[in-house]
Parts: C-alpha cells; sequence; structure tokens
C-alpha cells in the first residue's frame, strides 16, 4: 500500500493589485500550482492584522501565505510595509507559543510575476509538508467563544 | 495615558495554568491607545494562549471580551456575567484596573496580562516614552513644560549635572539630556532667570515612597 503523503492546507492571503492578479495570471497562462492553496483576496495586505493570521491558525491552517506588492510599488504606498512589520511580530508570536514560525511566510510579488508566484507556492507547500500538520490541529478542534 | 506591554505567552500561560475556563478581559482605555490590551490584542493573546494550551495538552477555555474602562465600576458591571461563568479573569487592563476587578468579583481569581509601566505619550510610531512619574507635586511650570523629575536620569531640580555629552545623557546616550531641553525650551519663551532660582529640596513625601495615595474631595462626596 503507498504510504499517504501529507496534503498540508494553506491560506494565501493576496493583495488585489497584484498577488491576486499574478494568481490569476498563472490560471490564464495554464501555469500550475498546488491546490493546497486556499487564497483570500484582500484590498492590501497592509489589510491585514496579526489576529486574521492567528485565527488562521488557530482554525486549523497547517501554513499562512502573505503575498503583497514589490517593495516600493504598493498600490497604497506603504501597505505591503506594514504587512511586513504584522508577519514578523505574529512569527514571534508563533514561537512563543511553540510554532515553527516557518509556517507564516511574506512574499512580494507583482502582478506580472505568475511563474514566480506558482514557484513560491510550491516551495511553501513543501516547507509545510516537511514540518507536518499543523500541532494545534493535531491536538483538538478549536473553540472560540463569546467573542465581543 | 497610562502605558503597558503584554507578558510573554509562556509566562501567561504559567499564570492561567490551573484553570479551565479564563476571562480575557480587556481594557478600552489607556491600553487599547498603546496597543497593548484592547480588543485587538485580546483577541491575539486569546488566539495564542488557546493554541498554546492546546499544544501543551492543557484543557484551557478562552472567552474573549472588552470593555470600555476597567478601573470604573460603572464599566466592570458590563463584564459580570462574563466574570460569573469563568473560572477565572486574566485582565489586560492597567495594574489600577486588575485591581479594580479583583476588589469587586473577591470570589475570582484576578491575574494580570500585561505589565505596566509608565504615564507616557506616544512619541513616534510603535514607540512610547515616559513623561510623568506622578510624584505628587508638579513641578512643570518651573521647567518649560519639560520634567526633570521624570525626563533626567538623576531627577536633578538645579541641573545640569555636567556630565552631559553634547545634548545626550551620560546615563544612556540614546536619550536627550533632559536639561539641554529644558534649557532651550526656557529661552525660547524668554524664562531663562528661572534657572538663576536654587529650588529647595522637592517634598517627595507626597510621592510613592510612603504608600499608595489618596486623594478626597469633601464637595464630591456623598
Amino acid at each position: 500500500m503507498k504510504p499517504e503523503v501529507f496534503e498540508p492546507k494553506i491560506v494565501a492571503f493576496c493583495c488585489h493589485y497584484c498577488a491576486y492578479s499574478s494568481a490569476d495570471l498563472a490560471g490564464s497562462m495554464r501555469i500550475q500550482y498546488p491546490p493546497n492553496v486556499r487564497i483570500i483576496r484582500t484590498p492590501c495586505t497592509g489589510r491585514l492584522e496579526t489576529e486574521y493570521f492567528m485565527k488562521a491558525f488557530e482554525n486549523g491552517a497547517d501554513g499562512v501565505l502573505v503575498a503583497g506588492c514589490l517593495e516600493g510599488g504598493c498600490h497604497f504606498v506603504e501597505g505591503n510595509l506594514c504587512a511586513k512589520r504584522r508577519v514578523n511580530y505574529t512569527k514571534d508570536l508563533l514561537e512563543e507559543i511553540g510554532m515553527e514560525k516557518e509556517r507564516l511566510r511574506m512574499v512580494n510579488v507583482s502582478a506580472a510575476m505568475a511563474r514566480p508566484l506558482a514557484d513560491i507556492i510550491i516551495d511553501m507547500v513543501e516547507t509545510v509538508r516537511k514540518l507536518g500538520p499543523s500541532p494545534i490541529k493535531l491536538n483538538g478542534s478549536s473553540k472560540q467563544e463569546g467573542r465581543q | 495615558m497610562i502605558v503597558a506591554q503584554r507578558k510573554t505567552i509562556p509566562d501567561l500561560l504559567e499564570i492561567v495554568k490551573n484553570h479551565k475556563k479564563i476571562l480575557v478581559l480587556g481594557c478600552g482605555t489607556c491600553v487599547t491607545v498603546c496597543l497593548a490590551g484592547g480588543q485587538r490584542e485580546v483577541s491575539i493573546i486569546a488566539s495564542a494562549l488557546r493554541m498554546a494550551a492546546k499544544l501543551k495538552g492543557l484543557p484551557l477555555e478562552v472567552e474573549e471580551l472588552t470593555i470600555e474602562r476597567q478601573c470604573d465600576n460603572v464599566f466592570i458591571e458590563q463584564a459580570a456575567e462574563a466574570i460569573e461563568r469563568n473560572d477565572a479573569v486574566l485582565s489586560l487592563g492597567c495594574g489600577a484596573g486588575v485591581q479594580a476587578i479583583a476588589e469587586r468579583y473577591t470570589s475570582k481569581a484576578v491575574y494580570a496580562g500585561l505589565d505596566t509601566a509608565f504615564i507616557g505619550i506616544l512619541e513616534e510610531r510603535g514607540v512610547w516614552a515616559e513623561k510623568c512619574a506622578a510624584c505628587g507635586v508638579c513641578v512643570l511650570h518651573q521647567y518649560g513644560g519639560i520634567c526633570p523629575v521624570t525626563r533626567c536620569a538623576k531627577h536633578m531640580l538645579n541641573g545640569p549635572c555636567g556630565s552631559s555629552r553634547e545634548d545626550r545623557c551620560e546615563v544612556n546616550p540614546a536619550r536627550q539630556c533632559a536639561w539641554q531641553l529644558i534649557y532651550k525650551r526656557l529661552k525660547e519663551i524668554g524664562q531663562l532667570d528661572r534657572l538663576k532660582e536654587i529650588k529647595p529640596p522637592k517634598n517627595w513625601s507626597l510621592g510613592q515612597d510612603g504608600g499608595y495615595r489618596t486623594i478626597v474631595r469633601e464637595d464630591h462626596r456623598i
């Protein structure tokens, strides 16, 4: 019997102006990337807060990819730089919790970088596959209560 | 405002590890502004605690709530039900907020989730600096609005000390010499003559050294 390969679930937050467009372009160009990513379109990666990444992990994501515009090329001037700082903060937080910070990654792509984005996704999937399933998922489902 | 910062997640987990159901209680006032204990931080810390507990195999349920002000009984009431249905409260208020909750709900364990640091202001994005030591007798009018008690490392009222380099403090060159700032400011507002006055020793008994302080306003008492 063939051993079962772990297929990670990766949440990819993609900004509307660059990363999401390049994922769209990858589709138009028939460039394949693993179906492990669940793409969530955001107006700008600067819209993303630490709690978004935390909720993704808490609800069972094995990895989180944040894809914004190239540095200096953000449609909202510095949204991707804000996201970079928040991603770094969240990585530290993950380490405090006892999770591998490699499960969270921020990348910068332009709207024309379909092939590089596909390669980034492939690399991210392989990285998370090596790390294994999220330890949060392994220790039972998450439960949120009474949030105001 | 009162400036605080969160304790580390391992520290927080150690504090609450003997409880099964906790309420992470945020405060919508100072600690929200200094990004330490507002609604967003409550959400982040609660998520982090749930995940950290799961990794350690601890059965921990975490509820989240943020009220407008933890240091005021009127607002504390809004947390009554949530506090009632949990075993303990991890307060993300300042030290005053934590104690106000603990005094009001005597049968519940109430813990501090933040380290309250100082009274200060936002100097630039992401940087807070201490501006007031709450020493009991304000002397700011004599020093052009720059507090030597807080901002001079030696708390000198008759400065400068003579060891500052350029405009930097000898204790920490990253800081500006408070007395340099006082001189500049007094010169700017035409009050340099204030520096000629020798200031008598300050009444420190009104500061923190004599235990906690109270202020009584008879005209407001019932």
